[in-house]
């Protein structure tokens, strides 16, 4: 299982890097979403108070898109088919999947870190450890109903704008806990509230990544 | 109404006297073994098919005439609030909607959860018909919380955990309604539609918890098994109202269920087309 896994997250990472444009497509998306809202906000002295907040607002809008192209790249020259004639069991197409999902997010996470920084106006006086942490996790939060509900959409003619409904709703503790523990740690945290938000978004990981995991398989059926 | 008269309450409500104590709760009692007794008996199939009528009408009727009843005690029987007043007196209607909207998404829940086990096609009618009754009675609850907000908090609405909590459900549940809209063909629209539905009752917890850290205005849960803190004047009232809204949502699953059932059976193609 752990092999097929790895086998799909190759595979998926392997076609992320011959073609980078959904890495740049998500990246230019969020970073797009930083800008508009700073452009929204009358004060820059409120801005660095949105910043977490901001940033997760960015990647959740951001890997709506993300989890569309995941699906779309299947569908070209029917490649979903060869994908499901394969010898890997749905789970471990599910978690390849989903922790290539993850890897993008968080390299965009990443690189729209110190862009935050500069264009809010903020540093990071708490743990960097701690929002690396938090950022690998909230980007998995993301990523684990994403990659279920971007299959659904994606089969679902018409429906892109589906996607988001349903995603929104479902990542709603995750982005709380993930903008509450950003913006603790950028904005400091006198009183150590970012690691028990950490924990509300590992919990958020640990039932969804199950249960997802559970699920797929009845929707890769049909 | 009576006022400045105190028998004993638990916390500070003008209470009635105490024969009408005893009388309201063996009213809300009987009420609600009715209509129970009523439903214990339709288990059965043979008494269902026995019945001249659907045997959800007279459960239907019956609600409604629970819920006039139950409103002109609310409005005119039961004594005000005593800190919110008269504005109090919503908590009849307000209370009863949350406990079944809560009821309908727990029913759509289970049945999602059965159908991915068991696959049977009435199943995915009663996620269905579950689903959409129960973001009608969310939506009712949320009309009903703004419309005692404004007055009691100063507010439409607040970002409190039970508010957040019952948005973010609502909203999911849309979404499993739009998904069925969108999707045609009838087996795929079962599936992703229980795993949508499983998904969003699965996530609940943890948005009420997550939510639950913000700093609340809603007040703490009135009815525990370990007690009250509504006063027993009012609670009897609250409870009748209560088996309205129960009978109702019972007519209106059943009544949703056939009706999804009828339009299943349409969609699925006759087997071979008749000879002309």
């Amino acid at each position: 299982m752990i092999a097929q896994i790895f086998q799909v997250l190759r595979k998926e990472l392997l076609i992320e890097w011959r073609d980078r444009s959904r890495v740049a497509g998500v990246f230019f998306f969020g970073l797009a979403v930083l800008l508009m809202v700073a452009f929204a906000t009358p004060q820059s002295t409120v801005l660095p108070k949105i910043a977490g907040g901001t940033l997760w607002l960015g990647l959740m809008l951001a890997s709506t898109r993300s989890m569309d192209q995941s699906y779309a790249v299947e569908h070209e020259h029917g490649a979903m088919e060869g994908l499901l004639l394969w010898p890997v069991d749905p789970v471990a197409i599910y978690y390849g999947k989903a922790i290539a999902n993850t890897l993008i997010l968080a390299a965009v996470a990443i690189v729209l870190m110190p862009l935050l920084i500069a264009v809010y106006g903020v540093e990071v006086k708490g743990d960097p450890l701690l929002l690396v942490g938090v950022l690998a996790f909230g980007c998995a939060a993301l990523a684990a109903p994403g990659t279920l509900y971007g299959l659904i959409s994606s089969q679902a003619r018409g429906s892109s704008v589906l996607l988001p409904l349903l995603i929104f709703p479902l990542v709603v503790p995750a982005i709380l806990a993930a903008s509450n523990a950003t913006t603790k740690i950028l904005e400091g945290d006198p009183m150590q509230q970012a690691p028990a938000w950490l924990g509300v978004i590992v919990i958020f990981d640990a039932v969804h990544w199950t249960v997802m995991g559970m699920v797929y398989g009845r929707i890769l059926e049909d | 109404m009576q006022t400045g008269r105190q028998w004993g309450g638990v916390v500070g409500y003008d209470a009635l006297p105490r024969r009408w104590v005893i009388e309201g709760s063996t009213i809300t009692a009987i009420a609600g073994l009715i209509g129970f007794v009523y439903l214990i008996a339709m288990v059965v199939p043979a008494v269902r098919r026995a019945l001249p009528f659907r045997w959800e009408t007279p459960l239907g009727v019956y609600g409604l005439l629970l819920l006039l009843s139950g409103n002109y005690l609310g409005l005119f029987v039961a004594p005000g609030e005593r800190m919110m007043g008269e504005v109090g007196r919503i908590l009849h209607v307000h209370v009863p909607a949350a406990w079944v909207a809560m009821l309908s998404f727990f029913v759509a829940g289970i049945a999602a959860f059965a159908f991915l086990m068991v696959g049977k096609r009435g199943l995915d009618s009663l996620v269905e018909a579950a689903a959409e009754v129960g973001v009608m009675e969310a939506t009712l609850l949320c009309l009903l919380g703004a419309i005692f907000a404004k007055p009691t908090w100063g507010v439409w609405w607040d970002w409190d955990p039970r508010l957040t909590s019952t948005a973010v459900m609502l909203l999911s549940f849309v979404g499993v309604l739009l998904l069925r809209g969108v999707v045609r063909d009838p087996d795929r629209r079962a599936t992703w539609s229980a795993v949508a539905t499983l998904l969003s009752t699965v996530n609940l917890p943890i948005t009420y918890m997550s939510v639950k850290w913000w700093r609340s205005l809603h007040q703490d849960m009135s009815e525990t098994t370990g007690g009250s803190t509504i006063d027993d004047s009012l609670r009897w009232v609250m409870y009748y109202n209560t088996w309205a809204f129960v009978f109702l949502t019972v007519w209106f699953l059943a009544t949703r269920w056939r009706l999804a059932e009828v339009r299943a059976e349409r969609e699925v193609p006759d087997a071979l087309p008749e000879v002309a």
